[in-house]
């Protein structure tokens, strides 16, 4: 219990300097905020009233606090570019991009684990090395190029899908779901190498040991001892690798959404840090970084849920 | 049997990073074409013998293009790379050798900084810095640092308690010397590993700025770019996308491969 | 804990199954008052539209709000809100009978007060400034009766009907930052950031109501993918297309062939080095060959301007200017080293990257600059970004962008260029030009105005204010399942003559 205490606070104090940070970096960038709202209509007059209102005149270090006291309270600010609260502008963007990594970790587990149980299985044997050899290229394939391919395969090719298209979860879910399902799986795919490869090497090493030698030998079925011992053991570098892969996916999603033309979270993003819409780009940004440090606690929670013995590191 | 198979990712990883690489070279230097020269009779021009990659819609032979994007890319991985090393392995190395506060408040920013996908905090950087090639490489390079900090950190406080190292100090040696003569050159297969991940890492997070438009500028080329830019010719030219696509792969493909055996 | 697993795992599988399975198929027959139109960029942050810079955002806004007047498609002014008017002999009063029958999307009549509170706010009426430049010359809004409003002028101006074309708004909601209240054909329903903007046509509109019911505006922001989104049947209509785009759509689509009715031009920033010297930026026209680009670009199509102008103002536009400067590498060369740059000098063209016209012109314009020695650096930035540092902070060394007429007279194309401006985006400044302008847009004699105006314009291109390169070609897209389109001699989208075809 102490431990968990202990990784939350630290948890927490990370979280904090993230936000110290990005809150300051955006401040101390040159442009006046309350000029580019106003634009050319703008009197000297108003740019004052305009800053007085944004509380830009006043100290950066009670700015920061009243905006974190805000943020607590699910309150990041009002947009510029948009005018309205930052907070709802994320909200109806976050499905958008949940779904897609949920729909993309689903792919990845649902092809790597099947797929690895299998290569290990046939270790080698040709259809061993023939998936080991796709495996390795895949892997080396980035997203935004995994998403070109499957756009010109499966969509200006076979028309399985409409390139391009979108519809709002709001408006059509069943449809909303169905256009998600390629975007997801150019994320998933070179992920899924990368899983496929880990479970691989751990299944293989697992095989070797010794407690699986006695398993054996003591007349377990080969299906009681695998599914018993050895794809528990394995399973573990495989949970600590899917900690990492969400911060990867986040990335992943950014760039998949414009291959695809998605408006999620992803191109939220990418335009306000073009526009230089600073409340956003801090809102989801503080986000992802807490998303990704409560991933990694609860792979850590998690290993030690699997694994008691992992007392400390 | 294990390292067997190891050497023949390691061979094959250099031969086409080789395939990759010397192009890009010799695009520092002499291309078939001007790679930014424009020519209005051969605008989307298909594969020929005149141009082994077809041209896009300025005329621009493609096969040009990518000589010289691979060496920008390359170029830009490699000065990410420097820096994230260099910078990581002084932090790591302070960090782990002196311990203590230091090292703590220098842990603890890095924990910040590994909250965040590399290419988003880079997306980040270039917002404060604004893009363009080196832009993009301080950026990528900045955000490098934390996990070479990390890595050499770990090492670090591995070696410093090892029985040689004790002996050194007891026999007199100074810290620097202990730094230098004693520490270093054991993580160096360590940091050879990550360095190739790292040119991995880097020539895709640089690909995937340029591709979203916030790398490298045009008219310079970039792989990331051309193929963002192909998009516009899915219909007619698919080829214009699968060349810099199969460049790339091969890249990190390279890398990734030869990591392995240093492993 | 396995057991469980595996029935998670089943869950999630049939989940997604199903989720294909409708997925696929799911292309569903499309209704058929539907139409998703492609634009660029995302519509300014103030849907207001006496505030609205953007011409993307104001060519939405033609939908929704109508002025006392409003153009047709020929470029003529027709009464809107008002079903008639009259100018007084001295041209200092302008008289307009309000038509009946009126109202506002969300009901209401639209009433004299209504059309004094819109034009008060134009005129800026108690404050300092007009929020509307060209409402600087309004001495008073008056409500003669009920339906009557008189606009009386401080000084006469053939051109002052034009501005007649503002938005009336409801006297009560005049912030449209706040509300989208307009009397056009279509309304406003709601926006989602980066996404799309949603349009619904009016019912009680006074005039021949939208044919199409419901309209998406779906914010393509990459020009790389609008062929796909075509393709792909995600959007059915897209304007302003390069004319490599339009060559790669099939039959499916009707491509038609207008102008895009404004001014492309390298604009520089006068007030930088060394675009404050004059040689320097004769230089650059010089060297710079607007048929080549036109050739890039647009395989060939597009006008040549050479001052700015656009040819669709056969009133004011000069032919004659496109040979103030013709290619000449040497000249250029002298021209440069008489500035004092023999060896030319390095600058930055900054573009917004969501219009590939303007992108590929800037790629052309560099390596033609290579010839005289002059390195270009091309700074893709986002439309919004553009909107910011470009033209409200000037913060900029030269950009490639079109210029159009957010009114239909020639003082909308000219008055930007006069020094005191609060347009003036390229920072020029010229006292004869200054005074060139003053004294043409103060000349009632239509013919001596027009003459003048064409003086300014003259004046413009001699002293090379900025390379100015073309109207560019305008290829719209739509899929053979509408039709109706109509071009106008201004940067206008009119959705309601558009229907559709069975």
């Amino acid at each position: 219990m102490k431990y968990v205490i202990k990784k939350l606070l630290s948890c927490a104090i990370t979280l904090l300097i993230v936000a110290l940070l990005v809150f300051v970096a955006f401040s101390i960038i040159p442009g006046d905020p309350a000029l580019s709202r106003l634009g050319t209509s703008a009197t000297e007059s108003s740019l004052a009233a305009l800053r007085e209102q944004m509380g830009l005149n006043r100290p950066l270090p009670v700015r920061f606090v009243e905006w974190l006291l805000a943020a607590l309270k699910g309150d990041f600010g009002t947009s510029y570019s948009y005018n309205i609260p930052v907070s709802s502008m994320i909200m109806s963007k976050i499905p958008i991009t949940v779904t897609m990594m949920i729909m993309s970790l689903f792919f990845m587990l649902i092809i790597s684990i099947p797929l690895g149980v299998y290569a290990s299985y046939k270790e080698g044997t040709w259809i061993d090395r023939v998936i080991q050899i796709i495996n390795q290229v895949i892997m080396a394939v980035p997203p935004f190029f995994s998403g070109i391919l499957i756009t010109l395969i499966f969509g200006v090719t076979f028309r399985f899908f409409r390139v391009g298209g979108f519809v709002a979860p709001g408006v059509d879910m069943g449809r909303f779901l169905s256009y998600m399902i390629f975007p997801s799986l150019s994320i998933a795919l070179p992920k899924s190498a990368m899983i496929l490869n880990l479970l691989y090497g751990s299944l293989n090493s697992e095989k070797t040991k010794d407690y699986i030698r006695t398993a054996y030998s003591r007349g377990n079925s080969s299906k009681a001892v695998f599914f018993g011992h050895m794809l528990k053991n394995a399973a573990m570098p495989v949970i600590t690798f899917l900690g990492m892969v969400i911060a990867d996916m986040i990335a992943g999603s950014i760039i998949i959404e414009q291959v695809f033309g998605i408006p999620g979270l992803g191109r939220i993003l990418l335009t306000s840090i073009q526009n230089r819409d600073y409340p956003v780009v801090e809102a989801i940004i503080v986000m992802i970084a807490a998303v990704v440090l409560v991933s990694n606690l609860l792979v850590d929670f998690l290993y030690r849920l699997v694994d008691p013995r992992v007392e400390k590191k | 049997m294990k390292r067997n198979s190891d050497k023949i990712n390691f061979i094959l990883g250099l031969i086409l990073l080789i395939i990759v690489i010397i192009p890009a070279l010799i695009g520092l230097v002499w291309t078939p074409y001007d790679p930014e020269a424009m020519s209005s009779s051969s605008k989307l021009a298909g594969v020929s013998l005149k141009h082994l990659m077809g041209c896009d819609n300025f005329g621009r032979d493609v096969l040009s293009r990518i000589m010289s994007g691979s060496s920008i890319t390359l170029i830009i991985a490699f000065g990410t790379v420097a820096l994230g090393t260099v910078v990581g392995t002084v932090l790591g190395a302070l960090a782990g050798f002196l311990g203590g506060a230091f090292d703590e408040v220098l842990m603890r920013i890095n924990d910040v900084f590994l909250a965040f996908p590399s290419i988003l905090l880079a997306m980040v950087m270039v917002a404060l810095l604004g893009s363009g090639k080196y832009q993009v490489m301080l950026a990528l390079g900045i955000a490098f640092i934390p996990s070479y900090a990390r890595i050499v950190r770990g090492e670090f406080i591995r070696i410093k308690n090892l029985d040689y190292v004790k002996s050194a100090r007891l026999a007199g040696a100074g810290n620097l010397r202990i730094i230098f003569v004693h520490i270093l050159p054991n993580i160096k297969t360590v940091l050879l590993s990550s360095v190739m991940i790292g040119f991995n890492n880097a020539v895709l997070a640089e690909a995937g700025l340029s591709f979203l438009g916030i790398g490298v500028q045009p008219p310079d080329a970039s792989l990331g770019r051309m193929l963002s830019e192909a998009q516009a010719y899915f219909f007619t030219r698919p080829t214009l996308a699968l060349f810099p696509g199969i460049v790339i792969v091969m890249m990190i493909l390279g890398f990734s491969l030869m990591s392995k055996e240093i492993r | 804990m396995k057991n469980r697993f595996s029935l998670f795992l089943v869950l999630m599988l049939t989940s997604v199954m199903a989720i294909a399975l409708c997925g696929c198929g799911g292309n569903k027959a499309d209704d058929n008052s539907l139409i998703t139109i492609g634009i660029p960029q995302d519509l300014d942050e103030s849907l207001d539209p006496h505030i609205a810079e953007g011409a993307g955002t104001r060519e939405v806004l033609f939908n929704i709000y109508e002025g006392l007047v409003k153009p047709n498609s020929d470029g003529d002014l027709e009464p809107a809100v008002a079903s008639k008017y009259s100018i007084s002999d001295d041209g200092l009063v302008y008289t307009f009978t309000l038509r009946d029958g009126v109202t506002f999307h969300n009901g209401d009549p639209v009433t004299a007060e209504d059309v004094k509170a819109s034009l008060d706010k134009c005129a800026g009426t108690g404050s300092e400034e007009p929020l509307v430049a060209a409402f600087s010359i309004v001495k008073e809004i008056n409500i003669v009766d009920d339906s009557t409003i008189e606009v009386v002028l401080k000084e006469a101006n053939p051109d002052f009907l034009a501005s007649m074309t503002a938005a009336i708004m409801p006297a009560g909601h005049l912030d449209g930052t706040a509300e989208v209240i307009g009397t056009g054909p279509y309304m406003y329903v709601s926006r989602s950031p980066q996404e799309n903007v949603i349009l619904k046509a009016y019912d009680g509109y006074w005039g021949e109501k939208a044919h199409i019911k419901n309209v998406v505006l779906k914010i393509v922001p990459n020009a790389d993918t609008i062929v796909m989104e075509l393709e792909g049947g995600s959007i059915d209509m897209m304007e302003r297309l390069s004319t490599t785009q339009a060559a790669q759509l099939s039959d499916k689509f009707e491509v038609l062939e207008g102008t895009m009715n404004l001014v492309q031009a390298l604009y520089l920033n006068n007030s930088v080095e060394p675009f404050n010297n004059t040689k320097v930026r004769q230089a650059l026209c010089y060297a710079i060959d607007p048929q080549e680009i036109m050739d890039y670009v647009s395989d060939g199509k597009g006008t040549e301007v050479g001052s700015s102008m656009f040819p669709a103002f056969t009133k004011y536009f000069d032919r004659s200017l496109n040979d103030v400067y013709n290619r000449d590498v040497d000249k250029a060369k002298e021209l440069l080293a008489e500035a004092g740059y023999p060896d030319g000098f390095t600058f930055t063209i900054s573009v917004a990257s969501n219009y590939a016209q303007h992108v590929d012109t800037a790629q052309v314009i560099k390596e033609q600059l290579k010839e005289i020695g002059v390195t270009a650096e091309i700074n893709l930035i986002e439309w919004d970004s553009w909107l910011n540092d470009v033209y409200i902070g000037r913060q900029f060394e030269s950009t490639v962008v079109g210029v159009d007429a957010s009114t239909l007279s020639a003082s909308a194309m000219l008055g930007r260029f006069e020094s005191t401006s609060g347009k003036n985006f390229t920072n020029y400044n010229n006292a004869e030009y200054d005074e060139a302008y003053n004294k043409a847009i103060s000349i009632t004699d239509d013919a001596e105005q027009t003459k003048a105006y064409k003086q300014c314009e003259r004046i413009l291109a001699e002293d090379a204010a900025n390379v100015y390169i073309q109207d560019l070609p305008n290829m719209v897209a739509v899929n053979k399942k509408f039709a109706g389109y109509e071009f106008y001699p201004m940067y206008v989208m009119d959705i309601a003559s558009m229907y559709i075809v069975e």
